[in-house]
């Protein structure tokens, strides 16, 4: 063998080590995610990260949604699961928080928590201890989507105060078109719909008394807020408490229904769906004119990195990144949500309509308030809502269980 | 003088209690791990209060008074019992009472019998998730099967399971359409093991269908019903996919459809859209599930062989 073939062998040999070395030093830490739908896009993202940091990548695994509580924690109480964990906000993260699951994040190890806003951080922070243990990935916003099209064949224009909505809707209704999607057959999204009628006409300084303890929900305000909805049992579609969401959605998406109360989490959903659809996202009706338009706002969730994860540092690298300007922009423009991260430029014009939007909006208030023990303000309303909406109980009946079920831990309604 | 019966020793008797015992070995081992395991650990977690999703404390017997005396606890847990114990009277006369007749009926070998004795039986194989779904879909307020079909005679949209009155009723009626092939077959192999010439002397002593259905085949089917009644009621009591598919995880309207199972699932491992979850609370309610039917088994199981004994 000549010199120069042994040198050429002793290089290729190098080469090959150095690249089984480099391999042997990379980190594959793993994302669990209840949101199956969005892998593409978390996968192009990750591929940005990896690029970035050549010696992490990054594995999306998804879970059924309605089975992902069970599933996470039964992971984690085993000392496993993924090493950054998408998580939901407030009361759902805080049984976690509790049972000491996640990892908590501070300027030090997460720096980009500086990018949130205050009212985000809030849905990532445990109570306790004030510290922040998931980082906020998007906010949705409650409104009413209007079918353009649909209005524009009627001759109508989409309303803005109570009354117009009452009015369009009969001539809606006249038309054979159904004035509104909703049904009462999904309920988580019928606690949605009770947030987003109600708001209005509720304000914010209902939910500065709420929270300080001056009232409950047994509040005049409220009961005259929910008896707005029995109006609405008219102008939506037959055999309405059978409806659900996925059918509320496609009457929308179709035109056979102009309005339907819903999330700007389905924005992406319907485009897709419909691909022609000329839609519009608008405040829902106002109680009166001059008043501020008033959607609903909430933080769905956030990012958390495993307490028991071998691979921390990385996952927290992870988290990180995805809490600057860069991943923000991307990740609305990729998924049709809106990253609460600031500075973040949303070039849809209907999601940058939602954000304008949410500067006056109202916070989906069982959701940040009323989730963090049971019986929770959510399996209350909704167990309630659909007995109000088909008569067998009345406003105040429902204020009244609302109210004594959350006295059971909320102590300012104790004895009210 | 020794006996003309050799009496047979075995040489190495603890060698084959030793072969019986690693046979059962794996059997049991599993039995222990995934049934004893988790049974001991519910009752264990049904005394502790739960921090987030860890035990925090011992606390006797309060997540049972939580879920038995206090509201609105207590109210869902005797809604979801009160549908439980509808469900079973139900499924008994309604499921269990037409497979006694179709057996019956299946029973006489009219021609075509076996092709109905499959037709009976085919929903049985069905996954109940497909079933629950299907069901859900004929029963759609707008795009159902069955209201286009009430619409032709002029009845409007009905929301058979967004209707407190109604949706108990819709979802039993897709539960007694998956099930009731299979009463009629255990009722029709009870029917089958009456000895024939029992049921011509019936007809030699004039005897006609009633009377042969009440006094002979209704006795004397009697281990059958025993078997049909006890898996009816632990069914009833562990219901859950249907409901959970065709009502989902809060048993709407209302409560309305809500059941044990589906109650101690959204307690203890919460639901993304309602909450928390409460282990504690959620063991409490499953240790009443496995009392009531462990104990009214037991006792059905009692009465109903000294009933097969007296008839």
């Amino acid at each position: 063998m000549s010199r120069r073939r042994i040198g050429l062998t002793f290089l290729a040999a190098s080469f090959a080590w150095g690249l089984a070395a480099s391999a042997a030093r990379a980190t594959d830490i793993s994302f669990w995610t209840w949101r199956q739908e969005d892998k593409a896009a978390y996968n192009e993202l990750f591929t940005d990260f990896t690029k970035l940091n050549p010696d992490i990548h990054v594995k999306f695994e998804s879970f059924p949604d309605e089975n992902y509580p069970t599933i996470v924690s039964t992971a984690l109480a085993a000392g496993k699961g993924g090493d950054v964990i998408h998580t939901h906000a407030y009361g759902w993260l805080e049984q976690f928080v509790k049972a000491g699951y996640f990892e908590p994040q501070d300027e030090k190890t997460v720096p980009s928590l500086a990018n949130q806003p205050a009212d985000a951080l809030i849905s990532g922070t445990y109570r306790a201890d004030k510290k922040v243990y998931s980082l906020p990935f998007a906010s949705q916003t409650l409104g009413l989507f209007i079918n353009k099209d649909v209005f524009a064949k009627a001759g109508l224009t989409p309303p803005a105060t109570w009354d117009e909505f009452i009015t369009v809707s009969k001539a809606l209704k006249e038309k054979d078109i159904y004035p509104l999607a909703n049904g009462m057959g999904t309920s988580w999204f019928n606690e949605m719909f009770v947030a987003i009628f109600t708001n209005p006409f509720l304000g914010q300084d209902f939910v500065t008394d709420l929270t300080t303890g001056k009232t409950t929900f047994k509040d005049p305000r409220y009961v005259a807020a929910l008896g707005k909805l029995l109006e609405l049992r008219d102008y939506m579609p037959d055999g309405f408490e059978g409806v659900d969401y996925t059918t509320a959605g496609q009457l929308f998406i179709s035109g056979k229904a102009a309005m339907l109360a819903g999330g700007s989490f389905d924005i992406a959903t319907y485009r897709s769906q419909n691909p022609a659809i000329n839609m519009d996202f608008i405040a829902p009706p106002m109680a009166k004119a001059g008043d501020v338009p008033q959607v609903t706002k909430f933080f769905d969730g956030g990012y958390a990195v495993n307490a028991k994860s071998p691979n921390k540092e990385a996952a927290l690298k992870l988290v990180n990144w995805m809490g600057t300007k860069e991943f923000g922009d991307k990740f609305s423009a990729l998924l049709g949500n809106i990253s609460p991260i600031k500075g973040v430029v949303i070039k849809d014009e209907l999601l940058a309509h939602v954000a304008k939007l949410n500067e006056t909006a109202m916070p989906h208030i069982n959701v940040v308030y009323f989730r963090f023990q049971k019986p929770t303000g959510s399996e209350l309303l909704q167990g309630d809502i659909t007995k109000m909406m088909s008569g067998s109980i009345t406003p105040e009946q429902l204020a009244a269980d609302l109210t004594d079920g959350l006295a059971k831990w909320y102590t300012p309604f104790q004895g009210k | 003088m020794t006996s003309g019966r050799r009496r047979t020793t075995r040489p190495f008797p603890w060698r084959r209690s030793l072969w019986i015992a690693f046979l059962l070995a794996p059997a049991l081992v599993v039995m222990m791990l995934f049934v004893l395991w988790p049974l001991l650990s519910a009752f264990r977690f049904a005394f502790y209060e739960f921090n987030g999703l860890r035990p925090s404390g011992f606390i006797g017997l309060e997540n049972f008074r939580q879920v038995l005396f206090e509201k609105p606890f207590s109210d869902w847990t005797y809604n979801a019992l009160k549908h439980n114990i509808i469900a079973f009277l139900a499924l008994m006369v309604f499921e269990n009472g037409t497979a006694f007749l179709i057996a019956f009926a299946l029973l006489k070998a009219l021609p075509g019998h076996r092709v109905h004795q499959v037709i009976v039986f085919l929903p049985v194989v069905l996954s109940a998730v497909i079933v629950g779904f299907l069901w859900k879909l004929f029963l759609h307020p707008l795009f159902g099967l069955v209201n286009q079909a009430l619409a032709l005679v002029g009845i409007g949209a009905i929301p058979w399971l967004g209707n407190e009155s109604t949706a108990l009723g819709s979802i039993l009626f897709a539960n007694i359409w998956h099930w009731l092939g299979f009463p009629t077959l255990v009722l029709l192999a009870g029917m089958q093991r009456i000895s024939k010439d029992v049921i011509e002397a019936a007809r030699l002593d004039g005897a006609g269908d009633y009377v042969l259905m009440t006094k002979i085949v209704w006795p004397l089917i009697a281990p059958s019903v025993t078997i049909v009644t006890i898996l009816t009621f632990i069914g009833s009591f562990n219901w859950f996919e249907i409901p959970y598919v065709m009502a989902g995880l809060t048993g709407s309207p209302g409560g309305a459809t809500d059941v044990l199972g589906l109650y101690f699932y959204r307690t203890a491992f919460g639901s993304t859209t309602t909450g928390i979850q409460d282990f504690g609370q959620g063991s409490a309610l499953a240790v009443m599930m496995f009392i009531i039917v462990a104990g009214v088994t037991a006792i059905a199981l009692r009465y109903l062989r000294r009933r097969e004994i007296e008839l």
